[in-house]
């Protein structure tokens, strides 16, 4: 009979380096699979977002419901949203990323709308003298001035998708989540504390993306600020 | 539809509602968790961001902190609190996730809301022989009262939230019905304890606008 191993892990350090080595297969998966839910989450939501938000803009009376329903939805505990959806999909991986959609309408819809009616009115007057089409004016104007705000609104549901990912941990989809609830049930320290590292990593590298790819498609707004 | 009328005839059965697993005394560990922290956290984020806001330094704090809080997943720091010492000790690692998720907005809102007071009126204040300590009680503070207010709502919804999650954990509160059902996969009691967790937080919600509505005037404009 041999002695059991005195490593970190039998120790049941927090911090361990052969838990990251003989567990990279594991942690690179859950990464994957929070990465892919907070991806089809966030665009799911503003392929959602934008519509609602161009209709409430378009037709004012849309934008005090629109705005009053995502509010409500925002308001519901991520707990309760994913336990409320469990009816509709069942233990899967659709429930995690339908609940993370409803909670980045509030806000990527706010935004979206705001930045939309930030627009100043004599800029439309002006792209309506120089010969736009309403197609045209949205696109050319409405939608590169609307976009800094829009941006600041994806970024923060992004970071929030990102965090609330874990809770999915319940249906058994909750990416690093899943290894932080098995870590807690076996009081694996190494393991709770390397995935919530990781989840935060995500969340910071994700906002710096997205604030990359803000400068790199309003270059106008670094200029005026030098 | 079968597990929506069955999730009914969860809520609606007596047996239910009474008990230490009963959704009455559920509710008031929800209640009494929601409010503790919020006078918890208020005690502590408030000071700070008036005191701080008034004399203008650390507003990179009270952002970053927003942003930091948004980024830390909830589940992760109630799970890590429970691995550490703390976690021996009862609902303590519950009572510190939920302070420190509601500091944020408290702090952001109360700081945002004090360097939103006209620089003028502080001026003239200052100009009538106001000191510091004056300016802050009796300028500042109730200009910034809306903002203040707001954060205290977001930070009210947020620990509602907050005291869902840590069922997870093996806290109390309204979420442990949802996990208890999860643990028996019974979807009914899933559901039925999610109506209810949402209909709280809606609830909370809703206590905050009234209190907004009915108060003073000036305490009203700018919220929102």
């Amino acid at each position: 009979m041999t002695a059991p191993p005195d490593d970190c892990l039998a120790r049941n350090e927090w911090i361990c380096g052969a838990y990251l080595t003989s567990r990279r297969q594991i942690l690179w998966n859950a990464v994957l699979e929070h990465l892919e839910l907070t991806f089809f989450a966030v665009l799911l939501g503003v392929l959602i977002a934008v519509p609602l938000a161009l209709a409430a803009r378009r037709w004012s009376w849309l934008g005090a419901p629109v705005l009053g329903i995502t509010t409500v939805l925002y308001t519901i505990p991520s707990l309760a949203m994913f336990s409320l959806l469990l009816p509709l999909y069942g233990l899967s991986a659709s429930l995690v990323v339908a609940g993370l959609v409803l909670y980045s309408l509030t806000l990527l819809v706010r935004n979206i709308l705001a930045g939309l009616r930030a627009v100043p009115e004599d800029t439309r007057q002006a792209a309506r003298g120089l010969g736009y089409g309403p197609l045209r004016l949205l696109l050319a104007v409405e939608v590169p001035l609307a976009l800094p705000a829009a941006m600041a609104g994806l970024r923060i549901a992004t970071v929030s998708a990102v965090s609330l990912v874990t809770v999915g941990a319940i249906v058994g989809h909750g990416g690093l989540g899943n290894l932080i609830y098995a870590g807690m049930n076996t009081f694996f320290k190494a393991q709770v504390l390397t995935a919530s590292v990781l989840c935060v990593l995500i969340a910071v590298l994700a906002d710096l993306l997205l604030l990359g790819l803000q400068r790199l498609l309003t270059p106008w707004t670094r200029a005026a600020r030098a | 539809m079968n597990t929506l009328s069955a999730a009914w005839s969860w809520l609606t059965s007596a047996a239910h509602w009474s008990g230490p697993d009963g959704v009455w005394h559920r509710l008031g560990e929800h209640l009494f968790l929601t409010v503790v922290c919020l006078a918890l956290s208020c005690a502590v984020a408030l000071p700070v961001a008036l005191v701080l806001g008034h004399l203008g330094k650390g507003g990179a704090l009270a952002v970053n902190v927003s942003n930091a809080g948004r980024a830390v997943p909830t589940f992760a720091v109630l799970v890590l609190l429970l691995l550490t010492p703390i976690g021996t000790y009862g609902d303590w690692p519950t009572i510190i996730a939920l302070v420190l998720f509601a500091i944020p907005p408290l702090l952001t809102n109360a700081y945002v809301g004090m360097r939103g007071v006209d620089g003028d009126v502080v001026q003239a204040a200052r100009g009538m022989g106001m000191t510091g300590s004056q300016l802050l009680r009796r300028v500042e503070v109730p200009l910034a009262l809306p903002l203040i207010l707001t954060g205290v709502r977001i930070a009210a919804v947020q620990l509602v939230a907050t005291a869902t999650l840590a069922a997870l954990v093996g806290g109390g509160g309204l979420g442990r019905i949802i996990t208890a059902g999860f643990n028996l996969a019974d979807t009914p009691q899933v559901v039925a304890g999610a109506v209810l967790v949402a209909v709280f937080a809606l609830l909370v919600e809703a206590v905050f606008e009234a209190v907004r509505r009915l108060g003073p005037r000036w305490a009203r404009d700018g919220a929102r």
